[in-house]
């Protein structure tokens, strides 16, 4: 038998490691080095195991079988829907938003009649499973002092009263230390992340004690089970309890968001949104290890004690007793206090904020009280406020206790409040995505299945407790009989949570949407609308400022934040406000719309967002702006977006126009250039053998007395450079058609052979004369090209007068060979001259460049001849070219496409 | 634009991957018992323990 005063030291001895922890996390987060990091944010999370897992998971599984793991697999799929939460964490950030109610009250307006429907619904859900934490820790005294009654007395007091007290001052102490703006409490969230790690391993203690202890492992448990045949049920699913299986998931994939404590730890307490990273996996993890054991000990228990054996909630300490492990039962104990307490901590926190800023704040601002305190100091009045709320809460909860005892009411409280904050989904869930959702809709819905759930689920667990005459869960209200509430419409065959999970939501969705959908939202609405909805988009750029028009005054508003904040925070928070804005004093700021949006925030984060908009149009005479305008302003916002990724594109299409441009322009001042360059070369050209056909004339005019020896040859250089003369402008006119494209051209059949042939022929005396040898060699069977016959023989008479000219008399020769290259005839005209360079190579088809040294030597060409060629050869889908080393010869090359690929003339 | 966050995407994959295999009809197919042990106690645990370390895996890369 274990000594009252050593449990009561040992529970002190806790709670004061406890307060240690939280001090530390406070002292800590006040020098700005929180301690909050993503594993305490994780394991914080874990607030959600209260003593209704701790005790009750075994108790569940005991009737259920595995469906207990259903409370633990929705918040696990719920996590992984990571946007859904990181939305929810920007918003209530950028809001100030410290509450469920608040943040729903804030989407819709900052409807402070909303906001009071959240908290009085929520109340309602969570005293009773408050007072379930109370009961579960009087239980588990019970068993530990092995009394039959659930009242253990110390001086003369209630133990749980006493408990309920030193909980009361633990959350008062460390829940309400100072009115943060963001309502963050570090050290109350170390300490609850302390309190997981505690129940953790508790709760695995005894699973190991009694699976590997009191039995022989998981296999031995589980085959003594199988061998009781109303224990091998428990070990089987009952697919025809599916339904209630994915409702129960469902459930408790929202009970993981919208309970009050899990907003409060998930949301406002957190410190850094990457933290949820690690929540994502961690957290599920530890549902996982808490839950791993539960079915071996309520089997355990279940086998141990027999059918009647003791109440199954309480295996986990009766286990260890009845071995004798006193020290493990002591630590179990702990556990299960350690889950009840983190649970109630936070919860009434959580409660306590909404009730302050939802419930009293909003009827002390119209009372007359109030406004007699003008000048006074209202932040110790907040404060005092919420130190009462919490202790009324755990008044509350403790007569709940008192009352219900053994009833039933207590026992299924677990899945009523989660049934209960489920309500508080389609008003969020719509708020976050649809801005079309309205107050009057949220009201519409949140009323409905409000009603809807007090009818079907809690109180028809009052009148199972016997508390109201149970005769409209039998046979309908007013004797109605589809009435029934458990059966409603006629509506039978499902479980009790499942059928009002199943009505409620029917109700509450139906009611919001229809009733959104036939209602229009005032000004406040849309604007707030448009900043839920779109919050990852707007970012800073919400036209928060322009939202608000009106007079206001500095020194008002700045009273105003004194008088809730407290005058010390007020002046840190408007200093901090006065350099965002590059300011040094904060006096010399414009009271601006920007200002009285900074001040409604500040105290959005004290008071609330709904009386924080009271207080601030109070002293504020603010314009009504007016629903169309609003929206017009963020139609306006959403189309500047629009227009500025539109200005985005097209400034990228200019560019790149503008480079093409410029790459345009560059190729025609080039050709500019050229033109220039070639009409300059022309004249020069044209210019050289007129002047030596002047320079005859003239001297042949002036003197008669010329030797007709010497007048034969003036007149022969003057016939041969009219000649040439001729040939040039013959040249550049066929050039210029070229160029043009309007050259004529005359395309047909074409046997080159025979082109180079008759070619050869041509000029065979102009070689004779000079004494070169020309050879000829021909491919045999070579295919017919398409090109035209004339211009083909110009080009190669022209590479055939081009190498005679360049190879030395007597000892020069010249070879022309034509072959076939795969799809191409290629023509090579090869001579032993002087050779090229590999600068003159790529010179000499440009016009009037000719080979050899122009400046001392006289020209032997006109310089277009090569050009023609290659624009000749070009045409046919061909190419020109040359392969030279100095001093080696030249072989000049054109090629042409076969008749397939000849380009249709 | 800020583009979806592929973290978020693939979490949120899993999570609609987890729903149909946590719940019926698929529940209803483990019979029976492996190696002495309830095949439907190891389905669950099992299922539940791989989702847990795909988004682990999913979720630490990112730090990388």
């Amino acid at each position: 038998m274990l000594s009252g005063w050593f449990v009561v030291l040992l529970s002190a001895t806790y709670v004061g490691v406890l307060f240690a922890i939280a001090r530390f996390g406070d002292a800590r987060a006040d020098a700005g080095r929180s301690i909050i990091s993503a594993n305490v944010y994780g394991l914080s999370l874990a607030v959600y195991c209260t003593s209704w897992t701790f005790f009750g998971s075994v108790g569940r599984a005991t009737s259920g079988g595995l469906s207990f793991l259903t409370i633990y697999l929705g918040p696990t799929l719920m996590l992984l829907c990571v946007g859904v939460i990181i939305k929810m964490i920007r918003i209530a950030k950028a809001q100030r938003i410290t509450s469920i109610a608040d943040f729903i009250a804030s989407r819709y307006g900052k409807s402070q009649l909303l906001a009071g429907l959240v908290t009085v619904i929520a109340v309602i859900g969570i005293v009773p499973y408050i007072a379930l934490q109370l009961k579960a820790v009087a239980a588990s005294l019970a068993v530990l002092f092995d009394q039959p009654g659930h009242t253990i007395h110390l001086w003369g007091v209630d133990s749980t009263f006493l408990v309920a007290g030193v909980l009361a001052l633990f959350t008062i102490l460390f829940g309400t230390r100072h009115l943060d703006a963001t309502e963050r409490h570090e050290g109350m969230v170390a300490a609850v992340a302390f309190e997981s790690v505690v129940k953790l391993l508790a709760f695995v203690a005894v699973g190991v004690f009694v699976t590997y202890g009191m039995y022989g492992g998981f296999v031995d448990v589980f085959q003594r089970a199988l061998a009781h045949p109303e224990l091998a049920g428990l070990l089987q699913l009952d697919s025809s309890r599916a339904g209630a299986w994915a409702s129960m998931i469902l459930l408790s994939g929202l009970a993981i968001v919208f309970l009050p404590r899990q907003f409060q730890v998930m949301v406002v307490e957190n410190v850094d949104e990457s933290h949820l990273k690690r929540a994502v996996w961690l957290f599920p993890l530890y549902l996982l290890l808490i839950n791993i054991f539960v079915l071996p000990v309520a089997l355990g228990g279940l086998l141990h004690f027999g059918a009647q054996g003791g109440n199954p909630d309480t295996f986990v300490l009766t286990l260890p007793l009845s071995q004798g492990a006193e020290s493990l039962a002591l630590l179990v104990f702990i556990g299960g206090l350690s889950a009840a307490t983190g649970m109630v901590i936070v919860e009434t926190i959580a409660l306590s904020t909404m009730i302050c800023n939802d419930l009293v704040m909003p009827a002390l601002l119209r009372s007359r009280w109030l406004q007699r305190q003008q000048q006074s100091d209202l932040s110790g009045l907040l404060i005092g406020i919420r130190r009462v709320a919490i202790a009324l809460i755990l008044l509350l909860g403790y007569i709940y206790f008192k009352a219900a005892g053994e009833a039933y009411a207590l026992v299924g409280i677990g899945l009523i409040s989660f049934a209960a904050v489920a309500q508080f989904a389609p008003a969020l869930f719509g708020g976050m995505y649809w801005k079309q959702g309205t107050r009057a809709g949220a009201l519409a819905g949140l009323l409905c299945g409000f009603s809807v759930w007090l009818y079907t689920l809690l109180l028809p667990s009052f009148a199972k407790s016997g508390w109201i005459d149970s005769s409209f869960v039998e046979h309908g209200l007013f004797g109605i009989d589809w009435l029934r509430a458990q059966a409603l419409f006629g509506l039978s065959g499902l479980d009790e949570i499942s059928h009002c999970l199943w009505w409620s939501m029917l109700a509450n969705i139906g009611a919001y949407i229809a009733v959104s959908l036939h209602s229009r939202p005032d000004a406040l609405e849309a604007g707030q609308a448009e900043r839920f909805v779109d919050v990852f988009r707007h970012a800073q750029r919400v036209p928060d400022s322009r939202l608000w028009r009106g007079n206001a005054s500095l020194s008002e508003l700045a009273t105003l934040l004194e008088r809730f904040l407290g005058p010390q925070r007020a002046r840190q928070q408007l200093a901090g406000y006065a350099r965002t804005r590059r300011v040094s004093d904060w006096r010399s700021l414009p009271a601006d719309a920007e200002f009285v949006h900074f001040a409604e925030t500040e105290l959005a984060g004290a008071i609330g967002s709904a009386s924080a908009r009271a207080m601030v149009s109070s002293v504020t005479r603010e314009e009504d702006l007016g629903l169309e305008e609003v929206l017009d302003i963020l139609d306006e916002a959403t189309q500047v977006r629009a227009h500025s990724r539109e200005l985005e594109a097209k400034q990228q299409a200019l560019e790149a126009a503008t480079a093409e441009l410029r790459e345009a322009n560059e190729r025609l001042r080039e050709l500019d250039r050229m033109k220039d360059d070639f009409i300059s070369t022309v004249t020069h050209e044209l210019r050289t053998p007129l002047t030596s056909i002047r320079a005859l004339s003239e001297m042949l005019f002036d003197d008669p007395k010329v030797e007709l020896e010497q007048r034969r040859r003036f007149l022969g250089i003057i016939v041969s450079e009219t000649e040439r003369l001729t040939r040039l402008i013959n040249q550049i006119l066929d050039m210029a058609k070229l160029e043009s494209g309007r050259a004529e051209w005359t395309t047909g059949e074409v046997n080159v052979g025979d082109v180079v042939r008759e070619a050869g022929e041509a000029l065979g005396p102009l070689y004779r004369e000079k004494g070169v040898h020309l050879s000829i060699d021909i491919a045999e069977g070579l295919p017919v090209v398409l090109a035209d016959r004339d211009r083909l023989m110009q080009v190669v008479v022209n590479l055939l007068s081009n190498a005679v000219k360049f190879v030395a008399p007597a000892s020069g020769s010249v070879s022309v060979v034509v072959a076939r290259e795969k799809n191409l005839l290629q023509v090579s005209v090869a001579d032993n001259g002087p050779g090229l360079t590999a600068e003159e190579c790529g010179v000499i088809f440009e016009k009037f460049r000719q080979g050899g040294n122009t400046m001392t030597d006289k020209p032997q060409g006109t310089g277009l001849g090569l050009p023609i060629s290659r624009q000749i050869v070009e045409y046919f889908g061909g190419k020109l070219w040359v392969e030279s080393a100095p001093g080696a010869g030249a072989t000049f090359i054109f090629t042409v496409p076969l008749a397939k690929a000849a380009p249709e003339a | 634009m800020k583009r979806l966050s592929p973290v978020r995407q693939r979490l949120g994959a899993l999570a609609l991957f987890g729903v149909p295999l946590l719940s019926f009809p698929v529940l209803g197919l483990p019979q029976g018992e492996v190696a002495g042990i309830p095949a439907i106690f190891l389905y669950l645990f099992g299922v539940w323990g791989v989702l847990i370390l795909l988004a682990a895996r999913v979720a630490e890369r990112q730090g990388k």
